[in-house]
Parts: C-alpha cells; sequence; structure tokens
C-alpha cells in the first residue's frame, strides 16, 4: 500500500483550517504506518472529540470517533479484545488531559499497547479557543482574555511519571524526526506517547501575536530545544529560558506492557 | 455435559449467566451492591479465554465495554447508581453508534450515594431517558436468581439482535439473596449479524438494523457519534438525514415492543390488577399464592420498551394496583396507555412490601375513581 491508500479518499477535503497543522501529523502518522507495512485489517485507529479527533475520520481503515476525552478507554477495551490490532489513538491537548486527563494517566500506568498521538495547539480549537490546561502561562484565549494564569501540563512528563513505555515531543515543524517518532512509537510495545506542538492558527495563533502560520513554524524551530542540549544545559545549571521546550525522545523502556498477545 | 444445580446469589447468577450467553469482556468499577458481579467475573473470565479489567471509573468502563464490542466480543459491565449517572455519556453514544452492549445496574436507594446497601428502584426513568436526546432502549428487570442467570443471557441476544445497549435493571435484594438455580450446560445464542459484502455500515435492513462491521475483520467502517450517513460518516447539517437515523433508532425498537414483551400474565379476569417487575413481584406473588384467583398480575421481565398491549389482557380490570421501590416510575410509564384508575404503592428505603401492605393497596383500590392515586405505607 501506499500513503495515499491510508486516506479515506471519499471524505476528503478534510475540515481542517488553511494552515491547520493537523493535516501534517495525520500525514506523518500515515507516512509511519504505510513505512511500517501494516495491513488496514490490523489497523485501527481511535479518537476523542475536537479538531484533532476528527482525524480518524480521514484514516481508511477501521475507525472509532468516540466521546471527548474518553478515546484512551475505548481504545483499552478494543486492544484487550483483539491484541493483535495496531491501535493508534489521535487525541488533542484539552481532550487528552482535561476531560481525559484520569483516562490519560490510566492508560500510561497499565502501558497497554496503543500508539498515542497528541496535537497540542494549547487551545480549545474546535469550539473556538477557549483556554486548556496546556494553555501557557499568560497566553490569550476566550476563556483568559486577560492572560492564563495558571500553569499548563507537561503532558511528556505526566505521560512518563505515569509509566508510557515510550515518550516523545516533536513539533509540525520537524516532520522527518515526528514521521521516525510515531514509527519507534508504533515499534515500541507498551503504551507509547507522542506529543506534537501544532499550529491553529485560527484560535491560538491570531490572539496571540502569531497571525501568520509561517510565525507559528518559526516559532516552534527557535524555541524547540534538543534533548540532549536541554540535557547539557542542565548539567552545566543553566536554566532554560520560559519560551523554549524540549523536543526529542524522553524515554524508551521495556516495562511489561498490557494488551500484547504473548502476555495475555 | 448437562445441566448444574447451584446455589448462588444473584449477582453470581448474573456473571454466570453472562459467561454463558458468551461474554467474553467485562469492564467495571467497583460499586456496592453489584461489586460480586465484577468480582466473578474477575475469577472466571480469564479461565475460559475471556479479559476482566476494572477501570479508573464508570465513563471508562462503559467505554471499553463499547470498544471491546466493536472489536466483535459480547461485553458487560456491572454497577449501581453513582457508577450508572457516569456512564450516560456513553450510554448515549452507544444508541447512536449502534452497538450491542449489556450493562448491569444493581439498584440502591439514590440520589445521590444514598444508600448504599438497601435496594431500591429508582434508575428505571433514569436507564430509559437519562442520556441526552430521543433514543430507545430494552431493559430487563429479574425477581429471582434463576432469571438473574437466564434474563441476562436473554440480555446479550437481545443487544445483539436489536444492536443496542441492554440493561438488566435488578436491585440489592435480588442482587444479593441466595437461591437454587440451573445452570444450563447450553443456552441458545442469538449472534449479531455481521456486515456483508457491499452493504453500506449504517443501512437499516428489513428490521432497521444494519449489519455489524466488526473492527478488524476488513470492512474499514468509520464508527462515528456524530449524526452520520448511511455510510457512516459524519453528516451533521443536514436535518433530514438527522430525522430519519433517530427515527429509525427508535423505530427499530419501538416497532417491535410486542416482539420484545416478556411478561406473567395471571387471572386476566381479575377486577384488581398487580402490575410489578423486580423484586415487588415475589410479595404480590405471595399476596395471590395467599389468595388464589383473587387478584390479576402483570409482571414485567421486560420494561423498557414498556409492553403496553399487556394491559389489555385484563378485560375487567377496574383498577391497576403499582407496588415500586421507588415514587411510582414506571406507573407514570401505566398512565400513558390506560385510562383505568391507577394506584400508587411506592417504597423507599429498601424493605420489600408486605403482603399486608399491599392488601392495605387493596383496599384504596376497591372504591377508586380517581386517575391516580398513591398509597402511603
Ligand atoms: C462532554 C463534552 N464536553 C464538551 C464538549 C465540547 N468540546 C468539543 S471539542 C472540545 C475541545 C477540544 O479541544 P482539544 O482536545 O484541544 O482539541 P482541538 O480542537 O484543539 O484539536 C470541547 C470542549 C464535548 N463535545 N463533550
Ligand atoms: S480551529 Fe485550529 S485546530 Fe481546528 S482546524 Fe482550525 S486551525 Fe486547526
Ligand atoms: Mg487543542
Amino acid at each position: 500500500m501506499n500513503l495515499e491508500d491510508w486516506y479515506r479518499q471519499d471524505r476528503l477535503p478534510h475540515i481542517y483550517c488553511a494552515g491547520c497543522g493537523n493535516g501534517t501529523i495525520l500525514n506523518c502518522t500515515l507516512r509511519a504506518v504505510e513505512e511500517l507495512d501494516y495491513k488496514k485489517e490490523e489497523t485501527t485507529f481511535i479518537s476523542g472529540i475536537g479538531c484533532s479527533s476528527r482525524a480518524a475520520g480521514y484514516t481508511s481503515s477501521d475507525s472509532l470517533h468516540t466521546t471527548h476525552g474518553r478515546a484512551l478507554a475505548f481504545a483499552t477495551g478494543l486492544k484487550l479484545v483483539k491484541p493483535r490490532q495496531h491501535v493508534i489513538v489521535f487525541t488533542g491537548d484539552g481532550d487528552c488531559s482535561a476531560i481525559g486527563g484520569n483516562h490519560f494517566i490510566h492508560a500510561c500506568r497499565r502501558n497497554i499497547d496503543i500508539t498515542v498521538i497528541c496535537m497540542n495547539n494549547n487551545i480549545y480549537g474546535m469550539t473556538g479557543g477557549q483556554g486548556s490546561p496546556c494553555t501557557p502561562y499568560g497566553a490569550i484565549s476566550t476563556t483568559t482574555p486577560y492572560g492564563m494564569q495558571e500553569q499548563p501540563f507537561d503532558l511528556c512528563k505526566v505521560a512518563e511519571a505515569a509509566g508510557a513505555n515510550y515518550v516523545a515531543r516533536w513539533t509540525s515543524f520537524h516532520v522527518k524526526e515526528l514521521t521516525e517518532a510515531i514509527r519507534v512509537g508504533l515499534e515500541t510495545p507498551g503504551l507509547s506517547f507522542i506529543e506534537v506542538m501544532t499550529q491553529c492558527p485560527t484560535s491560538f495563533g491570531s490572539k496571540n501575536k502569531m497571525r501568520q502560520v509561517t510565525q507559528m513554524l518559526d516559532m516552534f524551530r527557535d524555541n524547540a530545544v534538543l534533548k540532549a542540549k536541554a540535557d547539557r544545559d542542565a548539567a552545566k545549571g543553566i536554566l532554560p529560558s520560559p519560551e523554549k521546550f524540549v523536543v526529542g525522545q524522553f524515554v524508551r523502556r521495556n516495562n511489561p506492557p498490557l494488551g500484547v498477545e504473548a502476555a495475555k | 455435559m448437562t445441566d448444574k444445580t447451584d446455589f448462588l446469589n444473584g449477582n453470581v447468577a448474573c456473571a454466570e449467566g453472562a459467561l454463558a450467553a458468551g461474554c467474553r469482556f467485562f469492564a467495571g468499577y467497583p460499586i456496592t451492591p453489584s461489586t460480586e458481579v465484577a468480582e466473578r467475573m474477575a475469577l472466571r473470565l480469564p479461565k475460559v479465554g475471556g479479559v476482566f479489567i476494572q477501570m479508573e471509573d464508570e465513563l471508562a468502563s462503559a467505554a471499553a465495554i463499547i470498544g471491546g464490542s466493536w472489536a466483535g466480543a459480547r461485553t458487560m459491565t456491572a454497577t449501581s447508581g453513582p457508577g450508572f449517572s457516569l456512564m450516560m455519556e456513553n450510554i448515549g453514544y452507544a444508541t447512536f453508534t449502534e452497538t450491542p452492549i449489556v450493562i448491569v445496574n444493581v439498584q440502591r436507594g439514590g440520589p445521590s450515594t444514598g444508600q448504599p446497601t438497601m435496594a431500591a428502584q429508582g434508575d428505571m426513568l433514569q436507564c430509559r431517558y437519562g442520556s441526552h436526546g430521543d433514543y430507545s432502549v430494552i431493559a430487563l428487570s429479574p425477581s429471582s436468581v434463576q432469571e438473574m442467570y437466564d434474563l441476562t443471557v436473554k440480555a446479550f441476544n437481545l443487544a445483539d439482535r436489536f444492536r443496542t445497549p441492554v440493561f438488566l435493571m435488578t436491585d440489592e435484594t435480588i442482587g444479593h439473596m441466595r437461591e437454587k438455580i440451573t445452570l444450563h450446560s447450553n443456552v441458545e445464542i442469538i449472534p449479531r449479524r455481521e456486515l456483508k459484502e457491499g452493504e453500506l455500515p449504517c443501512a437499516p435492513d428489513e428490521n432497521g438494523v444494519p449489519g455489524f462491521g466488526t473492527f478488524g475483520m476488513g470492512h474499514n467502517v468509520h464508527i462515528t457519534g456524530l449524526t452520520h450517513n448511511e455510510k457512516g460518516y459524519p453528516a451533521t447539517d443536514s436535518a433530514e438525514i438527522h430525522e430519519k437515523l433517530v427515527r429509525r433508532q427508535v423505530r427499530k425498537i419501538e416497532d417491535f415492543r410486542n416482539e420484545i414483551a416478556d411478561v406473567d400474565i395471571v387471572n386476566p379476569d381479575a377486577e384488581l390488577v398487580f402490575i410489578s417487575y423486580g423484586a415487588p413481584t415475589r410479595t404480590v406473588r405471595q399476596l395471590l399464592n395467599d389468595n388464589p384467583d383473587t387478584y390479576g398480575h402483570l409482571n414485567l421481565r421486560i420494561v423498557w420498551p414498556f409492553p403496553d398491549e399487556s394491559l389489555l389482557a385484563f378485560k375487567n380490570a377496574k383498577a391497576f394496583i403499582i407496588p415500586e421501590m421507588n415514587l411510582g416510575q414506571i406507573a407514570k410509564e401505566v398512565r400513558q396507555h390506560t385510562n383505568i384508575p391507577i394506584v400508587v404503592v411506592p417504597k423507599l428505603g429498601g424493605a420489600l412490601h408486605t403482603p399486608a401492605e399491599l392488601l392495605k393497596a387493596v383496599e384504596v383500590a376497591k372504591t377508586v375513581k380517581k386517575p391516580v392515586t398513591e398509597v402511603r405505607l
């Protein structure tokens, strides 16, 4: 199969706004699936609710578009019944960490053999730009008109602490690295969590002085610090500046997974 | 293999019924007075090639059994009021995506945390109407340990036949009491109809039910809780598609009310007729035993869809007496289908009605004229 075969052609074009990063992430995911030569009948896409979660509707194999925040619980049931399935979950920062926060923690703790791709646009995109648990401190949203007063989650730290076997972060700018991370995540037994920083020009960029899509992509390029460099800085006692964020692979380990055939 | 006699409590019998029906996935969260169902499944499922999982809450339990159902398994969860409330969101998802699942509610006193160890029937309307939007469901109500087993089997068959969530609406009394029970070596299994090649995943057959596109079988279906067309694709802007879909899903159950109906009709010529389901049925039966040929009795093993035609069996009825362990939830439904006076006999707190209390209601019923009269016990 080639890349196009992984798209549900009769549902295209997708609903994403011009310049939205979600299409890029979907493309990277399907490229990784294609590189691994997965078969359609062995591959299931599951998602919650949000712009990000609409991605499952554009894939050509079986897909389950579920309720807000609960995709991982649906996925857990499906995977336990059919451990041979490659299960890929698309979620958003709100879906994954607000309403679905508990399911997220527990899916990581169980280390269920699922690959989770979280499209973090730092905002509730679908509902028109309200603040999420990942909206940066001080950022403007429709529900934080004077600037966000709460600290955001570091989703990768949450996933790592909760027990996921594979945790990585990239951005919609780092297409090659992201595709590779998804591939590694798919190949790692247990829960693989890949956070992708992505642009929502409509609801985030426009309110936070990044009206142009390119401004957001430039920001990702300029503010992303490779894990190795961040570690070196930390060793030297250099504090990271607040606008920077770390990208790369945070953990890859071999703790016993749930929902793989041998362990069943 | 032959049938086996045992002495079990209702919750364990329910779990055994599920296993006999081929249930191979259970996801749940502990809650009194339902927990023995989960504990029995945890013990038994791994021995028959199934999977048990304790989820983080009841939102997740409902979600997991829906996911498991799309993977092709017969799946179940069990809970009580507080957990049932949490399940409402995904119950709506299951109705709208036409996912067969079985949900056991061992009812306890509500609202809120209420009376964890006391029996009640207070969730009967929540079961019918608790999730948002218009939909229909099937709900069964056992009044003995044997029926906990038999109706659990039946619940799975109905879920697959109608592609809908099916509820076993039992209560603490039936869940915790022990009785002699026959475990069948062979139960009838009516499997769900698999999607045929060339058939659209959300296009109804002559019964109004689409074929089931089990995941991993090469159907490549897309399933969504958004309003969807016959391909299964989102079509949220079309009033026509939305109305057609909602009406079809309601009709696929309501048009079969009489096929689904499962009732006992006793003394149809009687003038004073009891209507009951679940635990109160036991007291009504005792009264009928003590006073043969005096009262009529309509026992409902299936409460939803309400089997309204069975009311017509009582041609001489002058009053329907309805003892419920709530403030008259099913009495409201009966009222919609008859002009015969109704005597509501609510009892809260957890104790069963006594025969003497039912006789008190009989005295009221003898002279009742108003459409609805409540007996204060
Ligand atoms: C139970 C429930 N609450 C609220 C909503 C409304 N809602 C839909 S999408 C969404 C936010 C999605 O945010 P995120 O997960 O970050 O996805 P994005 O659209 O940004 O990709 C909300 C609150 C809903 N569908 N269901
Ligand atoms: S609102 Fe934002 S996240 Fe949603 S499609 Fe538009 S750009 Fe993408
Ligand atoms: Mg978002």
